[in-house]
């Protein structure tokens, strides 16, 4: 189990790896695709890793309302518990 | 009056350099980019070849790690070769929906498929990466140049195996002087040194065994010669209508005189033992340029050091040049580059079109015992002065499918003396 914080940091890693973006930048109020210009290949890349690292299912469907990095933390916080 | 096509621009990642100055210049010195790889695969498999010509600079110290991750390998080669012909070109502000791309590959996205197929298999469905299908496309290569550049007037992938980069030259020529284009970025890529190519080469008994000597193996033309060197790498060229780069004062490297395309429909993987398609090629490229067999001095031959594919390519030259072919010096490249397959032909152009520039011709190595059935003035050693006044040299490249290229390059002035 994770701690919020150790999501968050483990998600601006995912990030960093696939797009560049410091991962300072990944903030939990920041959108994936207004603020951090993430697009949707991306998006399923930064998915299906944080899947493996955070040992959890991240169903597509549920992907659309993972609109900020905080909906994404609080998700897979929610999954792990 | 068909519009002339100049050269304008050379880039290019290769074995013997990561480049253009750098590959020149090993061109000229004659170096093997072949070597004994260290890949824990190749033991793993039991790979029969333990060597191949691997590029000198890996696209990850030119790219960066985010754009690298999107591209196959023989993308990121097209991307950095691509880049080198523009900034060398001197274009900045034009009319990119004027400005095409033509960028061959023989096998395409081979790594990204074969890796995906690997993460399905241990891993799963999901774990496939959202960017597998536009890393593997053979268009990869075309596509990311087209966006690299800004490209809109088409993005074109020949695909004709080995003859595939020189394709690229015939389908930009065509592009320009049918007004469809004013600037086409050309090219070829390929990134094919993993296992499977490996072992399906070897099958077929294509590449060289020589495991104890991998600088030695590659050796067009003499009589030990055993199969081809495999390498990669990319070559690009900026090919511009001649008004275009006149107006803007361009430095122009010579002049794509003529290309041509034949097919022997004889056979599958062999060279017709006539060389009938060749002929045709050789033949139709000159008439293309407007050009006579007399006006050649130089040809960067095809040459990949197969037991069965140099003496068709000889038949073929004899047959199109006549007696003049005695006066033609000859360059097997491969000997040092191995052969890129899909991307050869575009760094031979490449090559071929320094040797008009400069007017040298670059060495073949490995060359101790010329086959006596292939009796060609090659250039070994050291390199060979071109003549003086207009000249013009060819670049072959003939592909498995019996696809035939050949393109014909004419100098624009003097000889300029390198930097």
């Amino acid at each position: 189990m994770a701690s919020n914080e150790e999501i968050l940091a483990g998600l601006a890693e995912i990030v960093n790896e696939e797009t560049g973006l410091a991962p300072e930048a990944v903030e939990l109020d920041k959108s994936f695709t207004d603020d951090l210009d993430i697009d949707s290949i991306s998006m399923m890349t930064i998915v299906v890793n944080a899947e493996e690292k955070f040992d959890v299912k991240i169903p597509d469907e549920e992907v659309k309302n993972l609109k900020t990095v905080g909906d994404a933390v609080s998700f897979i916080a929610a999954a792990q518990a | 009056m068909a519009r002339k096509v100049v050269i304008t621009g050379l880039g290019a990642t290769t074995p013997i350099g990561g480049d253009v100055p750098t590959m020149w210049n090993n061109a000229l010195k004659g170096v093997s980019g072949a070597h004994t790889l260290t890949d824990e695969w190749v033991e793993k498999y039991d790979i029969p070849v333990h060597f191949a010509a691997r590029v000198t600079t890996p696209a990850s110290e030119v790219l960066s790690r985010v754009e690298a991750k999107r591209m196959d390998p023989s993308t990121q080669f097209a991307v950095v070769a691509a880049r080198e012909a523009w900034k060398d070109s001197g274009l900045e502000d034009i009319d990119h929906d004027r400005l095409a791309v033509a960028f061959a590959t023989g096998i395409g996205g081979v790594w990204t498929l074969l890796d995906a197929w690997d993460t399905l298999r241990e891993k799963g469905p999901r774990r496939v990466l959202p960017m597998t299908v536009p890393m593997l496309m053979p268009n990869g290569p075309a596509a990311a140049v087209s966006l690299d550049l800004g490209a809109r007037a088409g993005a074109h992938t020949p695909v004709s195996a080995c003859a595939s980069g020189t394709e690229a030259m015939h389908i930009a020529l065509e592009l320009i002087r049918s007004g469809k284009a004013d600037v086409v970025v050309a090219g070829g890529a390929e990134a094919a040194i993993h296992p499977l190519p490996m072992a399906a080469f070897a099958a077929m008994q294509a590449l060289s065994k020589r495991n104890d000597n991998p600088e030695g193996a590659s050796r067009p033309y003499d009589i030990s010669r055993d199969g081809f060197v495999m390498g990669e790498g990319a070559g690009a060229l900026v090919l511009e209508a001649e008004e275009h780069a006149l107006a803007r004062g361009a430095r122009i490297y010579g002049e794509l005189a003529g290309t041509s395309v034949t097919a022997d429909a004889y056979h599958i993987t062999a060279p017709d033992p006539e060389g009938l398609g060749a002929t045709r090629a050789l033949k139709a490229a000159l008439f293309d340029a407007r050009a006579l067999a007399e006006d050649v001095v130089h040809v960067n031959a095809h040459a990949t050091s197969t037991p069965v594919g140099d003496r068709p390519e000889y038949t073929a030259l004899r047959a199109a040049l006549g007696d003049h072919l005695d006066k033609v010096c000859v360059s097997a490249t491969k000997s040092q580059t191995g052969h890129l397959l899909g991307a050869s032909g575009a760094v031979e152009s490449v090559l071929t079109v320094l040797a008009v520039y400069h007017r040298l011709a670059p060495v073949t190595i490995n060359l101790e015992n010329q086959d006596p059935d292939i009796p060609l003035d090659v250039v070994t050693g050291t390199p060979r002065e071109l003549p003086e006044g207009q000249i013009m040299a060819l670049n072959n490249s003939f592909g498995f499918g019996g696809h035939n290229a050949v393109v014909a390059i004419r100098s624009t002035g003097p000889k300029v003396e390198m930097s």
